[in-house]
């Protein structure tokens, strides 16, 4: 049982890490600040929670997982809260000049 | 699984440091937030990644506070951005 809640914890962390990879990469490759948004969102929300979900097994108590889970949540909700605000500032400043 | 955890928290800051000459070259400064709130959301994986591994349990209070402000960093740019002044011509909501 532990064995298999280790291989959990080392595939989806290592697929998270990946997807900050990915993130990084869109960063400072992608041509224009609407697919850099993109890009950074797919690292946000899906990196850190893979490595969240990947970390589950590894707490000793439940209130320890339950926090990690409220991280998560919290980071969902303000990544996608902050990338429609910067979005929208993007798309005025686009419009008005 | 101590190394393997550590070594995932190096490599997530290392992407994020990485994600950082995004604000050295810009160009717009909505941009250069992207990079910041990637090195919030990174900052917050590898905090959390390097707890795990070490056993501290503060590690996730300091990441909880990361991700709070982290969002007021994004809310207050957009804050000091704030739309164009009223005329009469067509305009979009303002919130």
């Amino acid at each position: 049982m532990n064995a298999v809640l280790d291989l959990w914890t080392v595939l989806a962390v290592t697929a998270g890490a990946i997807l900050f990879l990915a993130g990084t990469t869109g960063l400072l490759r992608f041509p224009d600040a609407y697919a850099r948004l993109h890009a950074l969102t797919k690292a946000d929300n899906l990196g850190l929670g893979l490595v969240v979900l990947g970390l589950l097994p590894q707490v000793d108590s439940v209130s320890a997982g339950l926090k990690l889970l409220c991280i998560w949540a919290l980071v969902l909700l303000s990544g996608a809260t902050a990338s429609q605000l910067i979005a929208r500032v993007l798309l005025r400043r686009d419009t008005h000049s | 699984m101590t190394e393997f955890l550590l070594a995932a928290a190096i490599f997530v800051l290392a992407m994020v440091a990485l994600g950082l000459v995004r604000i050295l070259r810009g160009p717009g400064d909505a941009d250069r937030m992207m990079a910041a709130q990637l090195l919030g959301t990174g900052g917050i994986a590898s905090l959390l990644l390097a707890g795990s591994a070490t056993g501290e349990a503060a590690t996730i209070d300091v990441a909880l506070t990361l991700a709070l402000l982290a969002a007021f960093a994004s809310f207050a740019f957009v804050k000091a951005h704030p739309a164009p002044r009223q005329d009469e011509s067509a305009r979009e909501d303002d919130a």
